[in-house]
């Protein structure tokens, strides 16, 4: 489903050039559950951000089920987001004046989807995800887990391709973590592809293939067999 | 997407922040209020001063004993008090036989007297003029009857009094056929004239009392004038087209009759109501174009308050605009909800605004009793006006907000 080709991001600092990819290839299936890992600097933020259609590279190619995503322009990229992407980020990235229920439905608003068709489908989701009880609350009177919760639903509104995920458990404990992981497994399990960008050994381990990356290369692909 | 839903976005986040969303469009508020007090005041006044010109009559050429220019020395506002002496009867009549589409010729002599009736008594003014004067100064009679020009010629010893003068001299009482003396002279009332209104240039127009010019020359004023004199002669055209013309053909008539040659200065003077009342309108206009020029500077600083506060809004939000446009915003979107939030604090101001300046004016015109004239234009452009000022201050902010790098917003903390 995703395929990159020589992909390469530099940027200009001054009068320097940092190349944050170097020339990475990289495929990954429709269905799989795909680990990226490396130190800081080693381009796998540069990589999610490119794979999430938030950014372009500045060679090579991304096709996504086909599509030329490296040519897109700004709207292309921002429907690409919406109609194929689901985010989940380390710090949540909630509306804090927004209820749960308003949060999970903003992006079937940009999806054009109607009042209360939206407000079915994000209650659903909230249920999906064991929230079903907290609709109403905001943010602020959630648990970090229960917030990360509302976030994964969020991501999962619109029925994406593929699940995007920034250190989705560098923000809660490892109770926590270990529910946001259970999750990920369910969803992989029902046929959802996960990427998820990490340091956290544990939550490489979930993972069926796990990309290592190290200055702007890949340096260790490894598949192993489902647990 | 659906666009009803930027205007719940924009909504949304103006009632976040009601405290400050008040104060931001408070700008705006007292923009708005000021152009409308000031319009308004300015139409008022403008109103005043027509109704005031128009109650000396309409179609009217006043000709006074000495050139009097408008604006200079005592101006229209005090004819007959010109210095030199030089309308005299024969002119009255000349205008009348010479110049053509004129309804009315009335010569006026004045003076100020005591009135005594049944024991009260009253200084007013005593106007001594013929029957035409009526047609000319557009007067009217609640009771009784004017003076025929028989009686007018025979200097009867008739008055037509005002309002005011009956009000005085017999209050509730009927004034006709009633008998009053004037300083020594006794004349017998026939008629109490319509009331002009209050007042125009601060004259009560309905103290007065009118009799035959005859009477009112040889017996009242006798002394002072030649026993053909006049002080003024109104004119009145057929219609205000010709006013022109006709105050041209006055002119020359009278300077025939006084024999002034060619290049000569005349010895009189010809004010035409129409063109005193243009360039006093004229002067009004320019006065209220200048209060609501200054009135819509406070408008232009609202709206720099506004773009102030949606700058702030715009870098305290970075991270959900971030959000949003990883969710699937578009550029547009972002920048339609911030330009909306802009529009809609103008507008509500405007509104608050538009409120306050209707009821401002209504209160000013009470306590200064002044015409309120609040023009139908007031509430569409004091509206119009609030949404451009919102567009233009919230383009600056809402453009930043459209232009973020989605990655480093998301990052911001």
């Amino acid at each position: 489903m995703i395929a990159f080709n020589d992909l390469r991001k530099v940027y200009v600092m001054g009068e320097e050039r940092v190349a944050a990819l170097d020339g990475v290839s990289l495929e990954i299936a429709r269905g799989e559950y795909v680990a990226v890992v490396g130190p800081s600097g080693s381009g796998k933020s540069s990589l999610m951000n490119i794979l999430g259609g938030l950014d372009r590279p500045t060679s090579g190619t991304y096709a996504f089920a086909g599509e030329d995503v490296g040519s897109f322009d700004d709207d292309q990229l921002a429907e690409f987001r919406r109609r194929r992407i689901g985010f989940v980020f380390q710090s949540f990235q909630l509306l804090p004046r927004l209820t749960a229920l308003q949060n999970v439905e903003l992006p079937m608003i940009y999806a054009g989807v109607a009042p209360g068709e939206r407000r079915g489908r994000a209650s659903a989701m909230l249920d999906r995800v064991g929230l079903g009880a907290r609709m109403g609350h905001r943010p602020t009177q959630l648990s970090g887990g229960q917030q990360q919760r509302v976030a994964i639903a969020r991501a999962l509104a619109n029925a994406p391709d593929l699940l995007l995920a920034d250190e989705p458990t560098g923000a809660l404990d490892t109770h926590t973590g270990q529910e946001v992981l259970a999750l990920f497994r369910e969803l992989n399990a029902e046929g959802l592809t996960l990427v998820v960008v990490t340091h956290d050994p544990d939550v490489a381990g979930e993972a069926r293939r796990q990309v290592a990356f190290r200055d702007g290369h890949i340096t260790h692909d490894e598949r192993r067999a489902a647990p | 997407m659906r666009p009803i839903e930027l205007v719940r976005f924009a909504a949304g986040a103006i009632v976040a922040h009601p405290m400050r969303s008040v104060l931001t469009s408070l700008g705006v508020v007292i923009g708005v209020a000021a152009v409308v007090m000031m319009t308004s005041i300015g139409m008022g006044a403008q109103q005043r001063v027509t109704s005031a010109i128009a109650s000396l009559g309409s179609n009217l050429i006043i000709v006074q004993p000495s050139a009097a220019r408008l604006g200079g020395g005592g101006g229209f506002l005090s004819q007959g008090a010109g210095s030199g002496i030089s309308l005299r009867d024969g002119d009255v009549e000349a205008i009348r036989k010479q110049v053509e589409g004129v309804v009315a010729v009335a010569p006026i002599v004045r003076s100020q007297a005591q009135v005594v009736a049944e024991g009260a008594n009253w200084s007013t003014r005593v106007e001594g003029v013929t029957p035409d004067y009526m047609i000319a100064r557009d007067l009217g009679l609640t009771s009784g009857r004017m003076f025929d020009e028989r009686e007018a010629r025979q200097g009867r010893k008739v008055a037509i009094i005002g309002q005011t003068v009956a009000a005085n001299l017999f209050g509730t009482g009927d004034p006709v056929g009633q008998r009053i003396r004037v300083r020594t002279v006794p004349f017998e009332v026939i008629g109490v004239l319509a009331s002009k209104g209050q007042s125009s240039f601060g004259q009560d127009q309905d103290d007065v009392i009118m009799a035959p010019l005859q009477a009112v020359r040889s017996r009242l004023v006798g002394r002072r004038l030649r026993g053909d004199t006049v002080m003024n002669i109104y004119v009145k055209a057929e219609d205000g087209d010709i006013l022109d013309r006709v105050q041209e053909d006055v002119t020359n008539v009278l300077r025939e009759q006084h024999r002034i040659r060619p290049g000569e200065d005349d010895d009189f003077g010809t004010q035409n109501m129409a063109s005193i009342l243009q360039a006093s309108q004229a002067a009004v206009a320019t006065f209220t174009v200048l209060l609501a020029a200054v009135a819509a500077v406070s408008l232009l600083v609202g709206g720099v308050g506004i773009m102030n506060i949606m700058l702030v809004a715009v870098t305290e939000r970075t991270r959900e605009i971030g959000l949003r446009m990883a969710v699937g915003a578009k550029r547009n979107d972002i920048l339609i909800q911030f330009a909306l939030e802009a529009v809609a604090l103008s507008l509500v101001g405007g509104l608050i605004g538009l409120a306050i300046g209707v009821a401002g004016a209504l209160g000013m015109a009470r306590l200064g009793s002044w015409p309120a004239a609040i023009p139908a234009w007031a509430g569409p452009l004091a509206l119009g006006f609030s949404i451009l000022v919102g567009l233009v201050f919230g383009a600056y902010p809402s453009w930043r907000a459209a232009r973020l790098d989605p990655i480093e917003a998301l990052r911001r903390e």
